[in-house]
């Protein structure tokens, strides 16, 4: 296969904060038995002039920062999510004329769940590969919303994750290999029109999740002849804290290598931009030389499998982002559920 | 609260990117963009610049009353800020305690949805400005987590 890679990445996250608890109590649940069952103690809430696009912008400045690339020569801008702020005009649009790209590139939303962004990433490696164009820039982004008193409502978070695809001589972690694996599963989903997401309750686990993560992850592994204990962090997509320490389990990853990639826990399910929120921390961290493995799954159903090998370049001066993952979610206030739902204009006269 | 889509579309580079103008005679930077350099007039030669994205806080203020279109909003902080070149311009203050936003505290550009025109109209986004937190520690490369106390739950 033609090679690309990774050249800059770049992550944004709202500022805003509410506690599992918080919604719980308004529920009339137990917060603790809530949390604890989704493993997630906080989710973040996009404020009132927030939306994926503006995520999508302030995570893609930063990837090209990063990368140190001149924006001019961007080919291609795809932007992967599911909480697009027009039904109709690509947020890709936004995101190219605000970091700066030329009008000489393609551009387009893409919508597969959450796991579009990967998509985007898929898309831009077969670009660059073949020629076709420098660099493309594939973005996960999400300000995702769940149903007053439904269950996501625990988790549903926003954020997003930007890549800058290239050469791999350019790239702090060249893109070894992908393999997908896509099926007609009927595990979630929000009809046209609809503002909140359905989905088939425990349905959305065995027969969706783990078949598509599973299936995914060990066709990779048996596309490129690796073994899964030959990777040093597996990131997995993340509805919730549970679910990717268990197919890390069927898998055999053991906890420590999917513990600096597991984010939902203190940001929420970023859906498209959750598992490349998940990346953006390992690369925040790793040495020239470790190899990662990432899983996306997205609703519908399907996930795309990555293996990508981290090079000497990210050593360098200023090619990580700026302010890790981690450091960037310890700026956050936390908000009770009256300004979470002014903000997420949960109350209906707004 | 109803903008007009033709000036919404015309300012998106000033908006997006804080793009305004210099003057190459006199080398003064400008933003909103001019035709004409004020201090040269005619021997002036103005062209487009992009405008830093970092400066400090000149002068803030807290609107409590807000203009229709920004009800919900309310309160939030207005400043005027000094770009890295001189320049002065009006924006929200976004993102920030309000202890921390005071005169000379350093701020940097994002980019926010500015306003919309009701449901169905078109949305107008703009650059906003943040209080830089803790300006020595976020130029740090990350730790791994393991070395963390917010990593992990139990
Ligand atoms: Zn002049």
């Amino acid at each position: 296969m033609n090679r690309s890679g990774i050249v800059g990445y770049g992550t944004s996250v709202p500022r805003m904060r509410i506690k599992v608890g918080e919604i719980a109590k308004v529920w009339g649940k137990d917060g603790e038995r809530v949390s604890s069952g989704l493993g997630i103690i906080e989710k973040s809430v996009p404020a009132l002039d927030e939306d994926s696009a503006t995520l999508a912008v302030e995570a893609a400045r930063v990837a090209v920062e990063a990368g140190k690339i001149n924006p001019q020569k961007i080919g291609a801008v795809f932007v992967g999510s599911e909480s697009k702020p027009y039904a109709v005009k690509p947020t890709a649009t936004v995101v190219a004329q605000a970091v700066g790209a030329s009008v000489h590139m393609t551009a387009a939303d893409l919508e597969f769940a959450c796991k579009a962004g990967t998509a985007a990433i898929q898309a831009c490696m077969g670009m660059v590969a073949s020629g076709m164009i420098e660099y493309g820039l594939a973005i996960g982004s999400d300000t995702a919303q769940g149903k007053p008193g439904d269950a996501l409502e625990y988790s549903a978070g926003g954020g997003a994750a930007a890549y800058v695809i290239g050469k791999p001589a350019e790239s702090i972690a060249v893109i070894e290999d992908t393999y997908s694996f896509t099926t007609d599963t009927p595990d979630f989903w929000r009809r046209q029109h609809e503002e909140f997401p359905e989905h088939g309750g425990r349905f959305t686990a065995e027969p969706a999740y783990f078949k598509h993560v599973v299936s995914a992850t060990r066709g990779l592994l048996e596309k490129t002849g690796m073994k899964i204990g030959d990777f040093d962090f597996v990131v997995f997509h993340q509805p919730n804290g549970k679910f990717p320490g268990r197919a890390a389990k069927i898998l055999g990853v053991p906890d420590e290598k999917i513990k600096q990639g597991l984010i939902t826990p203190i940001l929420g399910n970023t859906y498209s931009a959750s598992s490349m929120v998940g990346l953006a921390s390992v690369l925040d961290v790793a040495k020239a030389g470790e190899r990662i493995l990432m899983t996306s799954y997205g609703s519908g159903a399907g996930s795309d499998s990555f293996w990508f090998t981290v090079t000497d370049k990210i050593e360098e001066e200023g090619r990580r982002q700026p302010e890790s993952v981690f450091e960037m979610l310890k700026d956050k206030v936390n908000v009770d559920y009256a300004t979470y739902a002014k903000h997420r204009r949960k109350i209906k006269s707004l | 609260m109803a903008q007009l889509l033709p000036s919404v579309w015309r300012h998106i580079p000033e908006r997006y990117s804080l793009l305004g103008s210099h003057c190459e005679n006199c080398g003064k930077d400008y933003f909103p963009q001019r035709p004409i350099c004020p201090t040269c007039r005619r021997k002036g030669k103005i062209v487009q610049k992009l405008m830093p994205r970092e400066g400090k806080i000149f002068s803030h203020t807290l609107v409590h009353a807000a203009p229709a279109g920004f009800e919900l909003e309310a309160p939030y902080h207005l400043a005027i800020v000094e770009l890295k070149n001189g320049v002065h311009l009006l924006s929200q203050i976004v993102d920030s305690d309000s202890e921390a936003i005071q005169i000379n505290s350093p701020v940097k550009m994002v980019f926010r949805k500015i306003s919309e025109d009701g449901k169905q109209g078109a949305i107008a986004y703009g650059y906003k400005f943040k209080v830089v937190r803790n300006a020595a520690a976020a130029s740090k490369p990350g730790k791994p987590v393991g070395k963390q106390s917010t990593s992990s739950k139990k």
